[in-house]
């Protein structure tokens, strides 16, 4: 207490400070405003927050467009930042979120929830995502993480008549916050060795200006590092703190699980490349060893596990715990080269995974089994449309090209051979290769094998063909032409490192 | 004999052990949730003893925050365990196993 | 670079051994013998006159969970009201902010109706 009141303390928080976090503030207000609706308009009309929630995700890009070129700047006392790299994980979070929002409408429909509730907790956590992205202090950091969590336990358990829904909740609820305590203390043992939770400052610190030395040996740091380490890896699922994932993904609505799958992930990584390569880059080699071991460890168990699966949504988790493993093989080059391949898989990610859930959700909303991979077959009679791209996003995800995941897997590998690592790069390149079975006997399900002949038709709704179509296009497109894309996550990686001085 | 930052933070450190045992020992969920709480408010006091030691205000503002935050999460685990109660009739985590692979 | 470890093990070594031997020794020393008595579930107070195992209607805890959230929102108010003169009018403003964001969470509350006690 004495501490606070001896500070004087000169607060000028003005217009800037705000515009930083526009597209933040954007979505944050909606939320309100879908709550308000959700108790105030009658039942038959909430169609509308449908409508509200895209409006405001276009108005909150167009916010990102204005900022990108607006140049970075920091907001509240350096605790917030809008540089580059954080306006395009917002970007890849936004487009994510439309995504699942165009996905939700006839999942919506098809079940009796309040719409309102639904949407407000899908911004909620995608506020939380990207303050994430934006943080640049640890409290920050934690806020934001905690924000997107609470959202994501109540939607992962929203199907409260379905017991699978709500142990999904449940399980994701305990799991989550147990890892949230092991971060949050690993925060507070590096506040205590370097004396300050803004991440540039402890960048300095620990580079040897105004901090004791051998700062880099205090044991405070060593023990802080390993426990955040812990808390991330809970978080993007890598072995062995992946336990939770497939339950959670089973049992969450499928248009939160595709969702989920793609911006928790860019979130928390979008935090560890700012921590870790840049802040915490003087003590590379302390945690350059776990995070190997975890890396190796999450690409070779994720790929195994997912061979094992008849279940698309558990298959997809273990994919996704895999795909976790090659870009954490893209943080540990700790080069910008490595932090670019991060940012650009990303973006690859959002569109191919979130992609091969659409499938599952719109047989779904179709009344008819969706999650088991057997029940695919004649899909291809059925549904071509569904069919081929569902097959796009597989044959992405596989990294075959010349399809967007080929691209980002690519970058991942070369930036860790030019780092020296070349073992990683093997690893991550003969476990891909077992991933092409199992994306591809879904493919031979889905064509070659003939269904029953009267098998029910497969529709879907118009906004369910515009997220497909949006999805493929940028799958297809990220893969033939990315050299745009790359220079702008060339780009966000450069403001990093001006800001980190690095 | 004054203790030291050192005392606070053995103390803290052996809360922290307390609570990571109880989440992986009891199968109870609600004591699974005071475990947790145990290991968050375990944290704090390793906060406020640095914001002390180190006469930095930042540990004190964490406090406030993990506090808030600490608040919710008791309410979205207590409203999540309430929606079981309502289908199931007792409750222990090793049930939970609907699904499995 | 090792050395620098030693202090952690010792820290582990004495956090978890603390942890395990409090279990350990409750379990070994403490003595088990179970009375009627003992078993009772208020084993000096009052005998029971309805069976204490009783549920307790579900509103109850939705009240308690939104007085809890609404409850520790004031520790926001702490750190403001010592920096209440520093912080001028834009505090003031950003408190209302705060305020108006809580009304928005209680009137949801209220029309979805949480706070109907019948």
């Amino acid at each position: 207490m004495s501490v606070l009141a001896a500070a004087t303390i000169h607060v000028r928080v003005g217009a800037s400070d705000w515009g930083a976090v526009g597209p933040e503030l954007i979505l944050g207000a909606t939320v309100l405003v879908l709550l308000l609706v959700d108790a105030f308009v009658p039942r038959r009309v909430r169609e509308v927050s449908t409508w509200i929630s895209l409006i405001a995700l276009v108005a909150a890009f167009l916010d990102v467009y204005f900022l990108w070129s607006h140049g970075d700047s920091n907001a509240l006392y350096g605790q917030i930042t809008s540089d580059k790299f954080a306006i395009f994980f917002d970007g890849v979070i936004i487009v994510s979120a439309v995504l699942a929002v165009l996905l939700s409408e006839s999942y919506i429909v098809s079940s009796s929830f309040d719409p309102g509730e639904y949407y407000a907790l899908l911004l909620a956590s995608a506020v939380g995502m990207m303050l994430m992205a934006a943080g640049n202090s640890l409290m920050i950091l934690f806020l934001a993480l905690e924000l997107l969590s609470l959202s994501l336990y109540i939607l992962a358990g929203f199907e409260r008549s379905s017991p699978r829904s709500q142990e999904s909740g449940f399980k994701y609820f305990l799991l989550s916050s147990f890892a949230s305590a092991f971060l949050i203390y690993g925060m507070a043992l590096i506040y205590g060795a370097t004396g300050s939770t803004q991440l540039v400052a402890i960048g300095h610190c620990l580079h040897g200006s105004g901090c004791p030395a051998n700062v880099t040996e205090n044991p405070l740091l060593l023990v802080g590092i390993g426990l955040m380490v812990v808390g991330f890896a809970f978080k993007i699922s890598a072995v062995p703190f992946h336990m939770w994932t497939p339950d959670v993904y089973e049992g969450a609505p499928t248009p939160i699980t595709a969702f989920m799958s793609v911006t928790t992930k860019a979130a928390v990584f979008a935090a560890f490349v700012r921590v870790f390569n840049f802040s915490l880059n003087a003590a590379h080699s302390h945690w350059f060893p776990l995070l190997w071991g975890v890396a190796v460890a999450t690409m070779i168990f994720g790929n195994l596990f997912a061979l094992a699966q008849s279940n698309m949504k558990r298959m997809l988790a273990y994919s996704g715990v895999a795909h976790g493993g090659y870009i954490l093989v893209a943080l540990l080059a700790n080069s910008p080269a490595g932090a670019t391949a991060v940012v650009f898989y990303f973006l690859a990610y959002a569109f191919m995974n979130i992609g091969a859930f659409m499938l599952v959700s719109i047989l779904e909303s179709n009344g008819q089994v969706g999650d088991d991979i057997s029940s695919y077959r004649g899909l291809w009679q059925r549904n071509p449309f569904l069919a081929g791209c569902t097959t796009v996003f597989l044959f992405s995800l596989a990294g075959i090209p010349p399809f967007a995941g080929f691209f980002a897997k690519y970058l991942a590998l070369a930036a860790i051979v030019q780092a020296g690592h070349t073992e990683l790069a093997i690893i991550a390149v003969l476990t891909s290769l077992i991933s092409v079975y199992y994306y591809l006997r879904v493919v031979v399900v889905m064509v070659l094998q003939p269904g029953e002949v009267q098998a029910q038709e497969t529709r879907m709704s118009g906004m369910a063909e515009m997220a497909v179509t949006a999805s493929v296009a940028g799958t297809i497109g990220l893969g033939i032409i990315p050299t745009g894309f790359y220079n702008l996550a060339t780009q966000s990686v450069d403001a990093l490192r001006t800001a980190f001085g690095i | 004999m004054t203790p030291s930052a050192d005392h606070f933070l053995v103390v803290s450190a052996i809360l922290f052990t307390l609570g990571t045992v109880g989440v992986l020992t009891r199968r109870d969920p609600l004591v699974v949730f005071m475990s947790i709480e145990l290991m968050l408010n375990s944290v704090n006091l390793t906060f406020v003893t640095f914001s002390h030691y180190l006469s930095s205000p930042d540990g004190q503002i964490f406090v406030f925050i993990i506090m808030t935050v600490a608040a919710a999460e008791v309410v979205v685990g207590l409203a999540l365990i309430v929606s079981i109660f309502q289908t199931r009739q007792r409750i222990d985590v090793d049930e939970l196993d609907e699904m499995r692979g | 670079m090792i050395q620098a470890y030693v202090p952690l093990l010792i820290l582990a070594l004495v956090a978890g051994g603390f942890a395990a031997s409090n279990i350990l020794i409750t379990f070994v020393v403490g003595p088990y013998r179970p009375t009627r008595e003992k078993l009772s579930p208020y084993e000096s107070g009052m005998t029971e006159i309805v069976p204490p195992r009783q549920r307790f209607p579900i509103k109850f805890y939705v009240i308690a969970m939104l007085f809890l959230l609404f409850d520790i929102e004031a520790v926001s108010f702490y750190p403001w009201s010592i920096l209440l003169r520093s912080l001028h009018f834009a505090g003031f403003i950003e408190m209302l902010i705060f305020v108006a964001i809580l009304l928005v969470g209680f009137i949801y509350v209220w029309k979805k109706g949480a706070l109907d006690w019948e």
